[in-house]
């Protein structure tokens, strides 16, 4: 469409001198909209892997509002940290059900990016032409690995205290510099009331800042080369006469409609949890951090939180602990090369060979396991399988070039695979 | 479809429960906070037994009024006894270095006990005093060996004390294990009774380690119905809207 036919379209079924022509003359609301919502095209046949995004987004703004009303009551002091958690749960209005919403919204989070992660890799979303969607969004992942980190360490309680010492440590096991940067982080020889200050200072204003300015770049790249779907095919190398690609349908409200469903059908798992097990077993609020933080007692046992225990197991696999560190932080770095690992000439996990899809099982299976075993004390048969899944994770991007070569594929269709 | 989406979530999740608190030895109890008359029962005994060195100090008395149905009159003749005010916390008289001197520890505040540690254990420690001539309380206690604590409950429970059998370990070489616990003097209370006031006592600590119990999960039901029939009109949309994509 060309510039001054936009004007028309853009004008048409507004009134002459009206509000929203006096307003879109000064502002593009309405090609706004178009572009990104009433006339931005995805495939038809996306399924409901393809959910987790806009999931995603209702779980950062679910994250952001219940913050600020946390913040309100919240002190980031190491006298005071504990007792205003506490206070929240118990005497500010609706508190316990704003702090609730945001301890189970943390590990929502982390759910519904690792399922909208995986959904990349079955069907390729990471390929051509959509290297940097994926890029953006591993930098997304960082980002909130970040920001709950931070944030774990504001309750106060003994875990966030000793899972903060624990995790500030590695950064000790650096050569020659690893100490004092140890200390520049924590801003004190242990994790203090200065620590907690800088912590909260992260994640209130300069992790969300982060947050939301990737989300928007990740999403403005997603608009300009188009959703991929389950089939991998380009929609828009067929296009109809109008410009409008043939298997596309319009983001409003055909998508929105089915995000809808999706949203509802989350919000029932997610108020399930706030008001019926907030604490998910221990998995999403540890029982140990109902103890108030004491820098002199070491609990038993520390385990990070689920969301970390894949790559704390895989640290904590290697004897050396520089290596571990070094280990640990490859397994999240290789994720970033996915586009250039993968050299299969198709996209979905439809039309791959066995090969493929024997690693992406073995590689779920290790994810799992690694997991479970990172919230365990490293005993003997525990290490072992450690070491065995750890060398499965990488071996899972390590071969992929070779694998991903090998394998047979099947001929991709012309047009999305569609049964209305 | 949407079902399948679901049961992805929550496979995602680790359900295996763990356990919480050291010890071996643990009984099990139903703490129903719902019970309303075990948890006033609770709170009665609390202030008077365990009040005189533990404090509780996120609970506030106006609050525990609220919850527990309970009138001013009620609350300041039953509950208080210091002269707090109603909208005080439960702290307690003893100067925490005073404590500390007395007991080798300061007795900890018990607002999150229950939560921290769990019902079970909560209710297995009140139960599990025994005599023990090498600790200067005279008492030592199974869930939580060497605690400073003495056995405050001596009165109603009586003293017992621990029966050990001989097993075999893994290795073959035989060792000592807790059996049973034998009461060798009579408290006020039968043992039936007894356990009767610990579940109580552990009902109580079990509600204010988290007060916003008794109310999230009636209004938990309201809001999870509202979104199952919310559910079924999106879903109905969507169903109608998308009849025209071929």
């Amino acid at each position: 469409m060309s510039s001054s036919e936009h004007e028309v379209g853009q004008m048409a079924g507004r009134r002459e001198g009206g509000f929203n022509q006096w307003l879109n003359k000064r502002f593009p609301l309405d090609s706004l909209l178009r572009d990104h919502i009433t006339e931005y095209y995805a495939s038809k046949n996306l399924n409901w892997w393809s959910v987790f995004g806009s999931l995603a987004m209702v779980v950062l703004v679910i994250q952001i509002v219940t913050g600020i009303f946390l913040t309100m009551s919240y002190k980031p002091s190491a006298a005071e940290a504990f007792a205003s958690v506490e206070y929240i749960m118990r005497d500010v209005n609706w508190g316990w059900l704003i702090r609730y919403m945001h301890s189970t919204g943390a590990s929502m989070f982390f759910i519904v990016v690792y399922l909208h992660m995986f959904r990349s890799l079955i069907y390729g979303s990471y390929k051509s032409p959509r290297e940097l969607i994926w890029i953006f969004g591993m930098f997304i992942y960082l980002a909130l690995a970040a920001e709950a980190f931070f944030g774990y360490l504001l309750p106060w309680g003994q875990m966030s205290y000793w899972g903060a010492q624990v995790i500030v440590s590695l950064f000790g096991a650096i050569p020659v510099v690893g100490e004092s940067l140890v200390e520049w982080i924590r801003g004190d020889y242990f994790i203090s009331d200065i620590t907690l200050n800088r912590f909260f200072a992260l994640h209130v204003i300069a992790l969300p800042l982060v947050l939301v300015g990737l989300v928007a770049v990740h999403i403005m790249a997603l608009h300009e080369v188009g959703s991929n779907n389950p089939d991998g095919v380009e929609i828009k190398d067929k296009k109809g006469p109008d410009g409008v690609p043939l298997d596309g349908v319009a983001f409003h409200p055909y998508h929105t409609a089915k995000d809808l469903v999706a949203f509802v059908a989350f919000a029932i798992v997610f108020s399930a949890i706030i008001f019926f097990a907030p604490e998910m077993g221990g998995y999403f609020l540890e029982h140990a951090n109902f103890e108030a933080a004491d820098p002199l007692k070491t609990p038993e046992h520390i385990a990070p939180v689920w969301y970390f225990t894949p790559f704390y197991a895989i640290l904590r696999a290697v004897p050396d602990k520089l290596g571990g560190v070094i280990l640990m932080g490859s397994a999240m770095i290789l994720l970033f090369f996915l586009p250039w690992l993968d050299r299969s000439p198709v996209k979905s996990i439809r039309y791959r060979g066995w090969m493929f899809k024997t690693a992406v099982a073995l590689f779920v299976v290790s994810f799992f396991v690694l997991g479970f075993l990172g919230t365990q004390p490293a005993t003997g048969l525990y290490t072992t399988m450690a070491r065995i899944f750890t060398i499965v994770y990488f071996a899972f991007f390590l071969l992929m070039p070779i694998y991903t070569k090998l394998d047979k594929t099947k001929p991709v269709p012309e047009r999305v695979v569609y049964h209305g | 479809m949407v079902k399948s989406v679901i049961a992805c979530i929550l496979l995602g999740l680790p359900m295996i429960a763990s356990a919480a608190g050291g010890g071996g030895h643990v009984e099990h109890v139903d703490a129903d906070i719902s019970n309303e008359a075990s948890v006033q029962r609770g709170a009665k005994y609390f202030v008077n037994y365990c009040l005189g060195c533990h404090s509780a100090q996120y609970v506030r008395y106006n609050r525990l009024a609220v919850d527990l149905e309970l009138t001013e009159d009620q609350l300041v003749e039953n509950l208080m006894f210091t002269g707090e005010r109603p909208h005080d916390t439960m702290e307690n008289a003893i100067p925490a270095t005073d404590s500390a001197n007395w007991f080798g520890r300061t007795p900890p505040d018990l607002s999150l006990t229950a939560r921290a540690r769990g019902d079970d254990w909560v209710y297995s420690f009140l139960k599990s005093f025994y005599v023990d001539p090498s600790k200067p309380t005279g008492v030592n206690n199974l869930v939580l060996e060497g605690a400073s604590m003495p056995h405050v409950l001596w009165e109603l429970q009586g003293i017992q004390k621990a029966v050990y059998r001989t097993d075999l370990d893994a290795q073959g070489s035989p060792h000592e294990v807790f059996d049973h616990f034998e009461l060798v003097q009579p408290g006020t209370m039968t043992p039936e009774q007894f356990d009767v006031m610990a579940q109580d006592l552990t009902t109580f600590l079990t509600y204010i380690s988290e007060p916003a119990q008794l109310k999230r999960r009636s209004l938990g039901i309201k809001v999870i119905l509202f979104l199952v029939v919310l559910f079924l009109f999106s879903f109905l949309y969507k169903k109608e809207l998308w009849k025209d994509v071929h």
